[in-house]
């Protein structure tokens, strides 16, 4: 059997003499895609438009409510919702929704600044201990395994003894103690990129290694980077409030959703609404957080995009 | 191996060995892994090698070891004179423009988030200093080269097939003008049809280059097609050698004659008439390795004299075949 | 009174980028004990037609539109679940291509090799798993007795095919779907398989679905061949028939672009454009874009499968005619 014509020219395109880069058609990113099947989901996006309401509520709200959130009122004090307080007034009289919206401030700033030192430290470290793999990964990963072992609660007692209450020292030994989490996280996803041939390309080309790592690698981890940012941030908050519910927490006359939760409960049977509405806005935070964060777990999924 | 002057690419002694090591404190090898064995090759400047084998073989590490990715634990690599083997560090990354390599998966080997330009403008860069306004001129037309409409200049890695994300691949490793090519296994995840256009672009860009390849695959046909020469391997190490239609029509090692014959012919009256000669057992484990030759568990032939060393080379012709029973093994 | 028999069935899949049809009009029978060749590149539906009458398909986005699929009589496509669950595994059993995955990691293998007869409440226990052993001896597992209570990472590729062959068959079905069973495996153990397959289907006289892309497989393996091109079957016949007389430029194209049979030196035969977007409907023939013989009448009147001779059906129009003869 031989081919009795001739073959056929095997170029599938023909020669662009005429296309002009002018002419060029446009891309279509896995972003774009992404953000597309995102929009899509419900619950993912009621999420993050509760955040952006509740955020923008926080900065600006305080200013709006007609009481300052540290304005006493000792004769209204402790007394139920009215025309006057929307939420009510705590042991103090002072406006319970002025407070909320200022603790929310607290809170979600905590949340963020807290969650972006966790990322920063943690990507860092989680991506130079999965490039470099072999003894300096394995060094490095023991490391991180015996700080996990450092318990946490005694760990910020001792920096709040030593340095006092400051808020900063909050934001630092919280971000100190998440990054852990994220560097394992960015550590198993270079490690599996390392071993994708477009990685093995680069080394193949001859690229430097800080265009690997910031060009190549950091775009590819971003997403898993993302979603678990997501999902730090409710953690975070969470850990606030504890630290709040402690008594080592932001102090008087600052307040955040914590210490409005702590002082809440413990007049909770008196003045019920001191714990109710504080405590349903946190909780409704955390679920949008979340939320989001699995909606954008599901849209970044490099599975759903491969055709 | 007759050579006039020193071959283009010189393979030496090679052999990439991987410990198995176990402890926690103390570490301690309790096996190797002999992906690659002890090879000697010559190859001529513009020449196509054919590398041939099954899973386990190590013809994928044998391509990546002679590009510098993977060590070697022994044995020297020489390109146009140079030796690759002593480069380290920024020498070696400077060196790396003269040998690339293709991969087998298109969908892996690009980096999903980066554009058609992105990726070959960066690997034009890599090795030299282009002026802006140039370079969106050079990436056409090297998309133009490997047969790729520069409409899609902008598109992103997914957005195309798997025939044509290879030709993209194909580019990025072509834009740096290298002397040496390895494709690994680089149309085995393409339909047949896609294979064959893919095939006859490389085989056209090596002319037009003057490109040395080495082709690797598991796929005898399609080797046949491509490759000057043709190299079989089994459990690291080459058992035979010779030119690629030769080698393919009369087989003298018999590791080669049961691999030609178990490649199915598209023909039925030749598939029913036809005896298969086949092999009992797996491909085994480079992990330990037999005795002597390493194919005589499995090999029809064998004999005492095969367990208990080591094959010589045989030449015939143009053929080299690592046997010690070439007598008693039928020509086919 | 055909063993399998389906008539006109189309699955398609409702994506968000568009309808596509996976499966469009196709038709073939299986006869008892014979081996049918389903041959296609992907994109040709071969896999979906096979995995909808098994009722594989993930619905949604995918969707049953149309057709009949009489397995001895009954239609396996208006069957509920539990009703096919007695089917499956049973009468017509599926081995799939990556033997790697096909396997339970966590389950011994005479764990699931004796589920199917359990399953279907063939024998109890214990004569289950005498047959397992069995039937891991008759597909050429050495030590049988020794390796059945291991586990499948403990075997090599090839051998977890055997033992995947072993638990397909092991119910002694009608039918055997076999979807690119060798394409993952060594060109040695390839051999190997198929050998194993024809003995198994002898000793069975067991009928055989063998989807692949291979055409040199199926060459030597299959007594009919369908080939399948953009969801449709665009030429059928006995095997002798379909290698030495093509009768659809598409497997005409096919054959011509197999290396082993072309000429060292010159440029590999190659077939023009791309496979065709299955979203977008045509009015023509699929291949019309791509085929050299294709006139403007192709493009336009959809062609159906029409019988050219006494085993071969062709889908082309021109063929059809007698306008053209290919040669292979």
């Amino acid at each position: 059997m031989s081919p009795s014509e001739p073959a056929t020219p095997s170029l599938s395109v023909p020669p662009a003499s005429g296309h002009t880069l002018q002419e060029a058609e446009k891309g279509h990113s896995l972003w774009q895609d992404a953000w597309h099947r995102l929009r899509k989901n419900r619950m993912a996006v009621l999420g993050g438009v509760f955040i952006l309401i509740m955020g923008l509520a926080s900065l600006i709200g305080p200013a709006m409510v007609t009481h300052g959130f540290q304005e006493q009122n000792l004769e209204l004090r402790e007394s139920p919702p009215s025309s006057e307080h929307w939420l009510g007034t705590d042991k103090l009289g002072r406006d319970l929704l002025a407070r909320v919206l200022y603790g929310g401030r607290i809170s979600l700033t905590v949340g963020l600044v807290a969650t972006a030192v966790s990322l920063t430290i943690g990507v860092l470290y989680g991506t130079l201990a999965g490039f470099c793999g072999g003894k300096v990964d394995a060094v490095m990963m023991r490391l991180v395994d015996i700080l996990y072992a450092l318990p946490f609660t005694i760990f910020v007692i001792l920096l709040m003894v030593f340095f006092g209450r400051d808020i900063r020292l909050m934001f630092l030994a919280i971000g100190a103690v998440e990054w852990l989490t994220m560097a394992r996280i960015v550590r198993g996803q270079v490690l599996s990129l390392r071993k994708q041939e477009f990685i093995e390309a680069c080394i193949a080309l001859g690229l430097p290694l800080h265009r690997i790592i910031l060009r190549h690698l950091a775009p590819n981890v971003l997403g898993p980077v993302i979603v678990y940012s997501t999902l730090t941030i409710p953690a975070v908050m969470l850990l606030e409030a504890f630290l709040s519910f402690l008594g080592l927490g932001v102090q008087e006359p600052m307040c955040s959703w914590g210490s409005l939760i702590k002082e809440g409960a413990e007049i909770m049977e008196e003045a019920p609404w001191l714990l109710i509405f504080p405590g349903s806005l946190f909780a409704m935070t955390l679920f949008s957080l979340n939320f989001l964060g699995d909606g954008l777990r599901d849209a970044l999924d490099p599975r759903a995009s491969k055709d | 191996m007759s050579t006039t002057g020193d071959p283009f690419l010189k393979i030496r002694g090679l052999k990439t060995h991987f410990p198995i090591e176990k402890g926690v404190l103390v570490r301690k090898t309790v096996a190797t892994v002999k992906a690659v064995d002890g090879i000697d090759l010559d190859l001529k400047r513009g020449e196509i090698l054919g590398l041939v084998g099954e899973s386990g073989c190590g013809k994928s590490t044998l391509g990546r070891t002679i590009l510098q990715l993977i060590e070697p634990t022994e044995g020297s690599v020489h390109l146009d004179g140079r030796c690759l083997t002593d480069l380290k560090g920024a020498a070696l990354r400077e060196a790396r423009k003269d040998f690339q390599m293709i991969f087998q998966d298109p969908y892996a080997s690009l980096n999903p988030r980066m554009t058609v330009y992105d990726t070959l403008a960066e690997a034009l860069l890599s090795h030299q200093s282009i002026p802006a306004g140039e370079r969106s001129q050079r990436v056409a037309e090297w998309m133009n080269r490997v047969g790729l409409s520069p409409r899609f200049i902008k598109k992103y890695p997914h957005e195309f097939s798997g025939g044509q994300r290879q030709r993209i691949a194909i580019a990025r490793a072509l834009v740096v003008e290298p002397k040496l090519l390895v494709a690994d296994e680089a149309v085995s995840a393409l339909d047949v049809s896609i294979q064959a256009q893919i095939i006859n672009l490389l085989a056209r860009l090596s002319k037009e280059m003057n490109l040395t390849m080495i082709f690797i695959s598991h796929d005898l046909s399609v080797v046949k097609h491509i490759a000057d020469r043709i190299a079989v391997m089994y459990l690291g190490k080459i058992v035979e050698l010779g030119t690629a239609e030769d080698l393919f029509d009369r087989p003298r090692h018999p590791y080669t004659q049961a691999l030609v014959s178990a490649v199915p012919i598209p023909d039925p009256s030749k598939e029913r008439q036809r005896q298969r000669m086949l092999l009992p057992g797996d491909p085994p484990s480079p992990m330990n390795p037999p005795s002597g030759c390493s194919f005589h568990p499995r090999c029809p032939h064998a004999s005492e004299v095969c367990q208990q060393a080591s094959p010589p080379w045989v030449q015939e012709n143009d053929r080299l075949i690592a046997c010690s029973r070439l007598d008693v093994v039928p020509r086919i | 009174m055909a063993l399998l028999d389906v008539t006109d069935l189309k699955t398609f899949f409702h994506t968000r980028a568009g309808v596509v049809r996976a499966v469009n009009g196709v038709s073939f029978s299986v006869e008892k004990g014979e081996t049918l060749g389903i041959v296609g590149e992907s994109g040709s539906g071969k896999s979906v037609a096979c995995y909808s009458l098994m009722g594989l398909i993930p619905k949604p986005p995918g969707r049953i539109e149309s057709g009949k699929a009489l397995f001895e009589g009954e239609d396996l496509l208006q069957m509920s679940e539990a009703q096919l669950n007695c089917i499956r595994g049973r009468r017509i059993a599926m081995i799939f291509q990556d033997p790697m995955t096909s396997l339970n990691p966590f389950l011994r293998i005479e764990d699931q090799l004796i589920e199917p007869l359990l399953l279907h409440g063939v024998t109890d226990k214990a004569t289950a798993r005498q047959q397992a052993l069995e039937m891991l001896e008759k597909v050429g597992i050495p030590g049988a007795s020794r390796r059945i209570r291991m586990y499948p990472h403990e075997f090599s590729g090839g051998m977890r095919q055997r033992v995947m062959i072993a638990m397909a068959l092991i119910t002694d079905p009608d039918l055997l779907i076999a979807d690119e069973p060798t394409t993952a495996l060594d060109v040695t153990v390839q051999a190997q398989i198929l050998e194993l397959i024809k003995e198994m289907q002898q000793q069975l006289n067991m009928a055989v679905i063998f989807i692949s892309h291979d055409l040199g497989v199926v060459a030597g393996f299959c007594d009919r061949v369908n080939v399948m091109y953009s969801g449709q079957i665009v030429e059928s016949g006995a095997t002798d028939v379909i290698f030495a007389q093509p009768s659809h430029p598409y497997n005409q194209a096919l054959q011509r672009s197999i290396p082993a049979l072309q000429t060292k030196g010159e440029e590999l035969f190659t077939i023009e454009g791309q496979p065709p977007d299955l979203t977008r409907p045509l009015n023509g023939c699929a291949f019309a874009a791509r085929c050299t013989h294709a006139t403007d009448a192709c493009s336009q009147s959809a062609p159906h499968l029409e019988r050219i001779g006494e085993t071969h059906w062709s889908a082309c129009l021109r063929v059809q005619h007698q306008e053209i003869t290919l040669t292979p």
